[in-house]
């Protein structure tokens, strides 16, 4: 799953259903759950971090996360709930790709 | 690298100081790994965002409780942010008593790990204060600004669970706002409007936000007189809400705008520019439901997001003092300055028993939807980015007189497009 806009994880996902709410986000009402989340970055409150450790024990994780540029909210979010992440990557070349193996720091990719 | 501070986070990251500040480090080192850090500082403070219940959650719980069974304690100054209910007056403001049972679960696991169980998002208004250059690790997103911006002492933008990591080690990595080169501005921000009032800063906040991102504005064209600390504590926070603004410089008024516009002005760095010509209003949040003829009917009148000082509640009961209200309003605080007001008699004269005075919440963590409360007006540009998102509520947000005079009347007119713009 794709988006080339931030997303805040505090306020703008929902940890019960995993669906984004951020009102006018290209993913609003879409689920990320068991997806390789692919966005430039987070955005907003810092509280983001133990919504991604909840959506975890929920289930409703993502499965991975690719970003652009990893602030403080996804960076420590993943160690603590231990969701796979890789950063630094040029996101807009996986815009369009239809399968993504993440193996340790290296991205795979079939399109 | 500074070579004990090696020693001292290799130890950690060992073990020899028990599983639960092992777990500390590896989350420190970590995210130094992913920041490219130069090695670590130390850190004077900690301020601890992710302490509601409704944020943490029974997953948070259980990680908070894994650390003290590992025998992690606090090695620095550190306080908690707002929490999800008022510790004290708890019952009289509706909450149920498992939500309560669960958030003292949260605070009593923080104070377990010697962290001060004080739940404010301005810490820095009393005990928790960092002075200029100072290395601190803070997470609260208002916080963080004004610490960096207003008091010029350094921190990036933590996670709760990094802060938190940061107090357990007494380090942080060495890297983003710690280090002088990232405080310069990567933007300039001309504002070629009036800017007046505590709403003004505020609504300018959330333009900004959206525009810079995580970027450093120098702005300019800000009048001095009005640059209050309340006022610069709105604009940051309403910036860090709308976007991810850690640090700001304001021309002549914050202590790093100096050396700052000296770099501008001779060329060292050349940062783009933005130019505001108008303040924009924001959009009404309301139900589908709710028409935009006359007026909404206002449940909750909301101030101090963030947390006002004692100063401001004060004024705010002067306005109150003697009227009758027919809406509830909460005026947030810290809980130190709520017990002092309580205690003066002169302070508490003549209130509607529909004045509250809250503490160790606010209405951004609280879990509003239980309370039965369904329309809320604020001052407070955070506050209403936060809750525009709450499909179950009309949040209108609007100067603090109407939101004053709201409380009187129990309504706000409905502008349709655009919030009103009004002088505070």
């Amino acid at each position: 799953m794709f988006t080339d806009k931030a997303l805040s994880f505090y306020g703008g996902i929902d940890p019960g259903t995993g669906k984004i709410l951020e009102r006018g986000h290209p993913l609003q009402g879409i689920s990320i759950t068991g997806k390789i989340l692919i966005f430039p970055e987070a955005k907003g409150s810092t509280v983001g971090s133990w919504t991604l450790l909840q959506m975890k024990k929920n289930g409703t994780a993502p499965l991975a996360i690719i970003n652009r540029s990893c602030e403080p909210i996804v960076a420590t979010g993943v160690i603590m709930a231990r969701i796979p992440c890789v950063d630094k990557v040029d996101i807009m070349l996986l815009k369009n790709s239809s399968k993504i193996t993440i193996h340790d720091d290296e991205i795979i990719t079939d399109s | 690298m500074d070579e004990p501070n090696l020693d001292a986070m290799d130890l950690m990251l060992s073990g020899e100081s028990g599983t639960g500040t092992q777990i500390a480090a590896e989350i420190i080192a970590a995210l130094a790994k992913v920041f490219d850090a130069n090695g670590f500082v130390s850190i004077k403070s900690s301020q601890i965002s992710g302490v509601s219940f409704k944020n943490i959650g029974e997953a948070g719980l259980e990680f908070l409780e894994s650390l003290r069974a590992g025998g992690a304690r606090s090695r620095v100054m550190a306080t908690l942010n707002p929490c999800g209910l008022d510790l004290d007056a708890w019952q009289e403001l509706g909450f149920s008593e498992s939500f309560y049972l669960n958030q003292k679960r949260v605070i009593d696991a923080y104070g377990g790990l010697g962290i001060d169980a004080t739940c404010t998002c301005t810490p820095y208004l009393w005990e928790n204060c960092p002075g200029f250059g100072e290395h601190v690790a803070w997470s609260e997103s208002s916080a963080i600004s004004y610490v960096n911006s207003v008091i010029g002492a350094k921190t990036n933008r933590e996670g709760g669970p990094a802060a938190l990591a940061a107090a357990l080690t007494g380090y942080t990595g060495n890297y983003g706002l710690h280090l002088d080169e990232n405080r310069v501005p990567g933007v300039i921000v001309n504002i070629n409007c009036p800017v007046e009032s505590y709403f003004d800063f505020g609504t300018i906040g959330l333009m900004l936000g959206k525009q810079i991102g995580k970027d450093v504005p120098f702005i300019t064209g800000l009048d001095s007189n009005v640059c209050t600390p309340e006022n610069l504590r709105q604009l940051g926070a309403a910036m860090a809400a709308s976007g991810a603004v850690a640090l700001y410089h304001v021309e002549e008024v914050t202590p790093e705008a100096r050396v700052m516009a000296a770099l501008i002005k001779n060329g060292d760095i050349t940062p783009s520019t933005i130019e505001i010509d108008a303040i924009e209003g924001m959009k009404d949040a309301l139900p589908a439901n709710m028409e935009g003829d006359g007026g909404a009917p206002i449940d909750l009148v909301f101030l101090g997001c963030p947390h006002y000082s004692r100063q401001e509640v004060l004024d705010v009961l002067e306005q109150l003092r003697g009227k009758d209200l027919k809406a509830t309003i909460w005026i947030a605080t810290a809980r130190r300055f709520k017990q002092e007001l309580l205690e003066d008699a002169q302070a508490m004269a003549d209130l509607d028993p529909r004045v509250k005075i809250i503490s160790d919440t606010c209405i951004v963590v609280c879990p509003i939807d239980e309370l039965g409360i369904t329309s809320v007006v604020t001052n407070s540009g955070k506050a209403f980015f936060y809750l525009e998102n709450n499909e179950h509520l009309a949040v209108l947000y609007r100067d603090t007189n109407t939101c004053i005079d709201a409380a009187i009347s129990g309504i706000v007119a409905i502008t349709g497009e655009e919030g009103l713009h009004a002088q505070d």
